[in-house]
């Protein structure tokens, strides 16, 4: 079936900031959706508010729309553009309710838009609860014992059928949140209370309990004439009880007969006919009874998800960019395998390989949060790595994580878990109990696959640990093999070193890398470095080949390069012709590092290929667009260590590679390149470290003659007290060397100090502490530049909302600065170009000020992509990196004099969006600590318009009326008289407790007092609980009222009430409100705010970038064959029905 | 744990490929080109043997599940088989997964054989399996470079060999093999007389699919299954459907078929070369018109070549349970499981004269990967005929929806 010609504009919904349970896989879904059916010839709008997307680069969609995904902007997106259809399943679960709402509210049937790809009636048959047991009972199809409440009575009255444990989830939310299980009926009431208000339905599933069992899942596509093919087959490691984005994950299945896998087939294929999802990529979840065979349906999604994007990076089957083609009317039969050019999609793809998933967690971050592994999602990203066997990409997958102190947990001795004890270390005391040893493995946590090792090093038998833990014996069988073969390293290779045996040593080390030991972990098991290890091998030969990933077992010839080491005796493909230039990726999502930099490497890669510079991509992220095989010309899905690296260096020797994009993690590879004689493009390693080792940029400040903070470093731990004292408080305390201000804090008095240094801050030379005059009230600052090394030109001032302490990452901040003086902004500019040139920065450079009164104090540079780069690459339209690859390359960069982004007229406002949902009992107040996943962007014609897209973007409910709680310090009194004479004259009625009412009624306002905890009745809580307050103003100061600050914090939290923590906050806050009461949001396309910006972009960049990537000559560029004729036929038609 | 020793895969162009030997030790190896489907009840005698490699056709088999279903497929008579999935034999081996109560295939190339299997279907260990059915393993094989070099080469002689066997010895050993082309392999692993094997009744295996089964009636089909190594799932997919299965040696006449008057006859998959069964092509040429006439894979090609048309042998053939094909009259892709290094010669079968009267045979499926004629049906003639399993066992069960159609049936039974 050809494509619909009848559609000519098609709008794409992408998923907006990146939260846990939703990341950067759908900036990889959607870009490849975009581009996709541009080159059908349709005209393509993109939404989405996330700035750090590839998906909204200008030359990515036709109309791109940097707005929050919300039916009423993108009602008006419709209107604006003449929509033809909507295409809601490549942005996740943001993007299905988006268009739900939209259906439902008849806003498609009013502009005449339709839906393709999923029709309303299936998304709701996929997403409502009920709905979908009805459908799937109707089908004949296997369902968990269940029951369906709209309130806390009827679930216990649901549970005492099923029977307890039960299993509670409401409908409608995204990764699982707000699910959660219930043992006793008191549990269950709490529980039901709290998704009754997360369900947009107001509806809880109660569900038999099936934790322990196995959890499959499969990746379906479907076309219009009923084809379908599952594109792979996942298996979890985790059984049923730990959300499947928390599990660690194995493709293909390993552990099922093909009886079992083909009838989990017929029942997914089934599922979809029976939901009536017309076309594309949707996923369909098994729990299978490891006992008796039993299989139910635990949920599909009718669509792309993040295991459709981890099984396309598993298998090379492009599932996003099949699933757009077929929305619009193709069918499987009619379009290539991208991979071997010849066969067509329509097919199943076979793996000659395991791919391993491993969430990547970050509870570091969230010390009260609850680190047990559930049914609520907790990971911030995840890793996955190919190797020939289970073990070898297990092992492979760990080394991926970038974890501290990576090896010696792998090696052995992982902290066991006492209690909430998170510290722990060191091996447990011999003749610890080994029953407690598996009641601890019973409880699932991140730290699990270590000390399942660990367990099995010690003679715990597989079949223990599968009792105890519901991981299937095979996998644990595999990893006994690890430690069998660990022990014979450990054992003989030493002897081997001493009194060589050529060929046994050989044989031996063969054997320990074909299991998957990596370096490292060979080096702490026979008590020698890594480069040991790796001489050894060497003089031994023992080394790498790379495998192709094909889709097809080597069956046939694969034309995309894309491959993974392992240890055989064949390896494929010769070196990368041209000169060559690698691009090291940024790993797994994390806090501190996430989509932005993943932004960079992309761009980057882009504008290298652009220039004939033949890109190596290395990454171990399977969530990312870099990971998409059509981005580089190479892509190799490694880990990011040094030995993984070097391995690709040694096959590539590449003329060049760059470190400055992907964050910390290609920067510590730095010396890794160097080694192996790779130069580094643009800024040296050495101007790098001079701007990150604190010590030596100080120096260069002091030489520069600018201002710093007063610091102090402490390598010792009394020392740190008495420097502390002599700064005098407040200080800022930080470790050196961090990312993404992890053990930062702020500490106002000695005792605060203490308890800090208590928590385990390391204090030595090696890990000296940092202690930091903390600038109270200050105006923070960023600044993203791009230098050839002599000319520098600046991307953009970004003024912070909140006060210099809380981390810039954590920061909402505005281009172009509204409240610092121009004269201030033009200094800043002097003093950032004057730092790249001492710098001799070739590149990006990043730099934060803190202006307090009429001093401007440098807090940091950093010679290398910032995580704002993305944002501000829109806000100005100016391509920084590839203006920054530019320059590597030997292009003058062309300095400017003025504000890019005053030229649009437009104020631009990039929020974070902080995790705390998921970490209930972790307060939400900002500081050094860096806490959001992601973040996203609104603008405005004024500063509270654009503030109140970007709150609604993040999530937030902006209040029309109602009641606001005020409780601030006596500090930000005065200022919030005023603010709460707006708010009371747009109708909104005031509640505060003790003083702020009496100062508020002294000022003339009526205000509903309040107690405080402790004090009387109703206090604020019960205020919140009741949901009578829309809106919580609360500036924390002073111990007592800290406490009761959280507890009103936690409340609002729990409701989903907007908190505003600083002053700052509040007055945007406000005016927020007040440009969110003017009606249906004003809605720009960024190609329009670009426009009158062109002529300034170098041969239009990031477009033409796109298009380069799409020509050269890559799969994906052209369909050959019998997808051709079709091809053509696409572009011609719809052009002819665009509208300028 | 199983007797492991090094030995090695040598291809007859001198490619050589090093592993450890698991499974049957060499010792126990009979002779290449015996009935080693049968040997169970042979006991070799103790001591060396004159011939300690195994020699075969060596072909690769893309399958990531289904290893047990292969290892007992009839057709990989004196096939080496290189299996893609890395892990074999997670799962162990059971009796009901059985597509023939012995192995016939001449020995197995893994990358990794799992000692121990988990699963609750299992009841054999896969190495205990292959030991006790004599079956040699090399594993810990770059499988992917077999398969590569097979891939470009085509399918090879081969020798599994443990490693202290001379090379050159090993060489002129794979050389001497015969290769299939011409070979009778039907004989060595149909069943060895003219028998009802199976009991007439309806079994329903709940794996096999979601929906309940069709029950056996006085108007289920009788349906005689001409048995040239069928796997078992052809029969059960029949039996599934209510029909009632009788099997038939290959050596079986034409009188006695038309004396049973079947609803239809049904001729199975089984091994090499489809010109060796010139008898068996006779005997189809007699009935043809008399009786409705089914083919599946070597049935496929024995009755194109009864009908007239050509085979040949294919470069490396198709063995995989992930391949496309297109139904020609709806237009929609099937994803089916293959197994066949001979393919009918499209061209070689446009139509088919009959007592006086020319029949149109039409295509009815076309492989989506190389364009390999899949099927054929002449309605005039009540014959039909698919390259592909559609009982799958292992694989997709797209297939399956040509047994409520194929001849036998006459519409009686829906679509289940």
């Amino acid at each position: 079936m050809p494509a619909d010609r009848t559609l000519g504009t098609v709008l794409i919904l992408g998923s907006g900031p990146i939260v846990i349970g939703q990341a950067c896989e759908f900036d990889y879904s959607g870009t490849q959706a975009c581009r996709a059916l541009r080159r059908d010839g349709y005209r393509v709008v993109l939404v989405n508010s996330n700035p750090a997307t590839i998906m909204t680069d200008p030359g990515v969609a036709d109309r791109t729309y940097l707005e929050p995904i919300t039916p009423a902007a993108v009602e008006a997106i419709l209107v604006r553009e003449q929509v033809d259809a909507v295409l809601p399943t490549l942005g996740g679960q943001t993007a299905l309710n988006t268009a739900v709402a939209l259906a439902e509210s008849g806003a498609l049937e009013r502009h005449g838009v339709r839906l393709i790809g999923a029709d309303l009636e299936a998304i709701r048959r996929a997403e409502d609860r009920d709905l979908f047991r009805e459908t799937m009972a109707r089908a004949g199809i296997p369902m968990p014992r269940s029951g369906f409440a709209r309130s806390v009575a009827e679930a216990e009255a649901l549970a005492g059928t099923v029977g307890y444990p039960v299993v509670l989830r409401p409908s409608f939310t995204l990764g699982g949140a707000g699910g959660g299980r219930a043992e006793t009926p008191e549990a269950l009431r709490g529980i039901v209370a709290e998704e009754l208000r997360l369900s947009p339905s107001a509806s809880v599933l109660v569900e038999e309990d099936l934790t322990g069992w196995k959890e499959i899942e499969l990746e379906v596509m479907r076309d219009a004439k009923d084809n379908a093919v599952i594109v792979c087959g996942i298996e979890n490691l985790d059984p049923m009880g730990v959300h499947t984005g928390d599990s660690i994950t194995v493709a293909p299945i390993q552990t099922l007969t093909d009886r079992e896998l083909q009838r989990l087939r017929d029942i997914a294929l089934e599922t979809l006919r029976a939901v009536g999802v017309a076309t594309g990529g949707s996923n369909v979840q098994f729990a299978v009874n490891p006992d008796d065979g039993r299989i139910v349906v635990i949920e599909m999604n009718p669509r792309v998800s993040r295991s459709s994007a981890l099984a396309s990076k598993a298998t090379g089957f492009p599932i996003a960019k099949i699933a757009a083609r077929l929305a619009v009317g193709f069918t499987l039969d009619e379009i290539a395998n991208d991979i071997t050019r010849v066969t067509p999609a329509c097919f199943e793809p076979s793996l000659d390989y395991v791919v391993v998933k491993i969430p990547r967690w970050t509870f570091e971050k969230f010390p009260h949060a609850e680190d047990t592994l559930g049914t609520r999602m907790k990971s911030v990203g995840e890793v996955m790595a190919i190797g020939r066997t289970f073990a070898e990409a297990f092992l492979k997958a760990l080394a991926s994580l970038e974890i501290d102190g990576l090896t010696e947990r792998t090696v052995g001795h992982a902290p066991r878990h006492e209690g909430s004890d998170r510290t722990g270390g060191g091996a447990p005391p011999p003749g610890e109990d080994a029953v407690m040893d598996l009641v601890d493995l019973a409880r699932p946590t991140w730290e699990r696959p270590f000390q399942l090792l660990d367990a099995l090093r010690e003679g715990s038998a597989p079949e223990d640990l599968a009792a105890a833990t519901g991981i299937d014996r095979w996998f644990l069988d595999r990893l006994g093999d690890v430690a069998a073969i660990e022990a014979e390293v450990a054992a003989t290779l030493p002897d081997h070193l001493e009194a060589f045996r050529r060929e046994e040593a050989a044989a031996l080390l063969r054997r320990a890398k074909r299991a998957g030991l990596g370096d490292a972990h060979l080096a702490a098991l026979i008590g020698r470095d890594e480069a040991a290890v790796r001489d050894l091998r060497r003089r031994l030969a023992v080394m790498p080949v790379f495998k192709a990933v094909d889709t097809c077992a080597a069956e046939f010839p694969a034309e995309t390069p894309y491959f993974y080491s392992t240890y055989e005796s064949e390896d494929e493909g010769e070196p990368l012709a041209g000169e060559s230039v690698v691009v090291l990726g940024s790993g797994p999502n994390r806090i501190g590092q996430g989509i932005e930099f993943d932004y960079c490497c992309v761009a980057a890669a882009q504008e290298f290929r652009r220039r004939g510079r033949p890109v190596i991509l290395i990454n171990s992220n399977p969530e990312t667009v870099s990971t998409d095989y059509d981005v580089s010309d190479r892509l190799y899905f490694e880990p990011l260590t040094r030995e993984h690296v070097t391995n690709v260096l040694e096959k590539e020797r590449p003329s060049g590679a760059v470190v400055q994009f992907g964050g910390q993690t290609p920067l510590k590879l730095a010396e890794t390149m160097q080694e192996a004689g790779v130069p580094i493009l643009g800024t040296s390693p050495a101007a790098i470290e001079e701007a990150e080792n604190r010590e030596r940029f100080r120096n260069l400040v002091v030489r520069l003659d600018l201002s710093q903070p007063r610091s102090l470093i402490a390598v010792e731990a009394g020392e740190v007290v008495r420097l502390a004292s002599a700064l005098g408080f407040p200080v800022l305390v930080r470790p050196s060397h961090v990312l993404g201000g992890r053990g930062m804090a702020i500490v106002q008095n000695n005792n605060e100090l203490e308890l800090l240094l208590k928590q385990g801050v390391e204090v030595s030379k090696e890990s000296p502490v940092l202690l930091d005059a903390f600038l109270e009230d200050a105006v923070e600052l960023d600044v993203d530049a791009v230098s050839d090394g002599t000319r520098v030109r600046v991307g953009a001032v970004l003024e912070h909302l909140e006060e210099a302490g809380v981390h810039s990452g954590d920061s909402c901040c505005m281009t172009p600065p509204y409240s610092v003086g121009a004269d201030t902004v033009a200094r800043i500019r002097d003093i950032t170009a004057n730092l790249a040139r001492s710098l001799e920065v070739v590149g990006l450079l990043n730099v934060q000020f803190a202006v307090k009164g009429e001093t401007i104090y440098i807090l940091e540079a950093n010679p290398r992509a910032s995580r704002t780069v993305p944002f501000v690459c829109k806000a100005t339209g100016l391509p920084l990196v590839h203006l920054a690859v530019g320059a590597m390359l030997g292009d003058a960069v062309e300095e400017n004099d003025a504000e890019a982004s005053a030229r649009t007229g437009l104020i631009c406002v990039k929020k974070p969006v902080l995790p705390f949902d998921r970490f209930p009992g972790e307060d939400t107040l900002l500081g050094p600590e860096m806490k959001s996943t992601g973040g996203v962007m609104g603008w405005g014609a004024d500063f509270g318009e654009a503030f109140a897209k970007a709150e609604t973007a993040a999530g937030t409910r902006l209040p029309d009326e109602g009641t606001v709680f005020l409780s601030v310090r006596d500090a930000d009194k005065r200022a919030v008289v005023f603010l709460a004479r707006r708010l009371r004259s747009l109708g909104f009625g005031l509640a505060a407790t003790g003083g702020t009412a009496r100062f508020l009624k002294l000022n003339g306002m009526d205000v509903e007092p309040v107690y405080k905890i402790g004090e009387g009745r109703p206090t604020a809580i019960d205020r919140i609980a009741e949901g009578k307050v829309q809106l919580v103003l609360n500036s924390p100061t002073g111990t007592r009222s800290q406490t009761d600050g959280r507890e009103i914090r936690l409340a609002a939290l729990s409701r989903g009430v907007p908190c505003v923590t600083t002053l700052a906050g509040m007055i945007a806050m406000v005016s927020g409100i007040e440009a969110h009461r003017e009606g249906p949001p004003t809605v720009r396309a960024l190609q329009d705010m670009l426009a009158g910006e062109a002529g300034t972009l170098p041969n239009g960049a990031p477009r033409s970038a796109v298009d380069a990537s799409d020509s050269a000559g890559k799969p994906g560029g052209s369909t050959p064959a019998r997808g051709a004729a079709v091809e053509e036929t696409a572009t011609a038609a719809p052009a002819a029905r665009m509208r300028p | 744990m199983t007797p492991a020793r090094p030995g090695y895969l040598l291809l007859e162009d001198g490619r050589r490929f090093d592993g450890v030997l698991c499974g049957a030790p060499p010792e126990t190896w009979e002779r290449a080109g015996s009935r080693a489907g049968h040997a169970e009840t042979r006991a070799i005698p103790g001591g060396l043997p004159e011939d300690p490699g195994r020699t075969a056709e060596v072909v690769f088999q893309t399958g990531m599940s289904g290893y047990q279903e292969v290892m007992t497929d009839p057709s990989y008579r004196s096939q080496i088989v290189v299996f893609t999935a890395p892990h074999i034999g997670n799962t162990g081996v059971n009796a009901a997964d059985a597509e023939a109560r012995v192995p016939f295939f001449a020995g197995a190339v893994v990358r990794s054989l799992s000692e121990r299997p988990s699963n609750r279907r299992s009841e054999w260990s896969l190495p205990a399996w292959l030991r006790r059915h004599r079956i040699p393993c090399l594993s810990e094989v770059d499988t992917r470079a077999v398969t590569r070099h097979l891939r470009e080469a085509g399918a090879l002689r081969g020798i599994l060999a443990p490693a202290v066997l001379p090379e050159a010895e090993a060489l002129a050993r794979a050389r001497r093999f015969a290769g299939l082309a011409g070979r009778d392999l039907v004989r060595e692993v149909a069943p060895p007389e003219s028998e009802v094997r199976c009991p007439e009744t309806s079994s329903d295996d709940p794996l096999d699919a979601v929906f309940p089964a069709a029950a056996p009636s006085s108007r289920s089909p009788r349906i005689t299954l001409v048995d040239c190594g069928a796997k078992e799932g052809i029969a059960a997919c029949l039996r599934r459907r209510g029909a009632r299965v009788r099997r038939v040696v290959p050596t079986i006449s034409a009188e006695w078929l038309l004396r049973d008057a079947p609803d239809a006859v049904w001729l199975s998959n089984g091994p090499g070369d489809p010109d060796t069964q010139p008898r068996l092509i006779e005997t189809l040429r007699a009935i043809l018109g008399r009786v409705p006439l089914f083919g599946i894979c070597l049935g496929f090609q024995i009755l194109a070549l009864a009908l007239g048309g050509r085979t040949r042998k294919m470069k490396h053939g198709h063995h995989g349970i992930n391949h496309p094909v297109l139904e020609l009259a709806s237009g929609r892709v099937l994803v089916t499981s293959q197994n066949h290094g001979f393919e009918v010669v499209a061209d070689s079968l446009r139509s088919v004269r009959l007592g006086g009267g020319t029949y149109r045979v039409r295509p009815t499926y076309r492989s989506l990967n190389d364009g390999t004629f899949e099927g054929f049906e002449i309605p005039e003639l009540d014959v039909a005929a698919v390259q592909f399993h559609p009982e799958a066992r292992g694989g997709p069960h797209d297939g399956r929806r040509l047994f409520d159609r194929a001849p036998g049936f006459g519409g009686d039974l829906h679509a289940s």
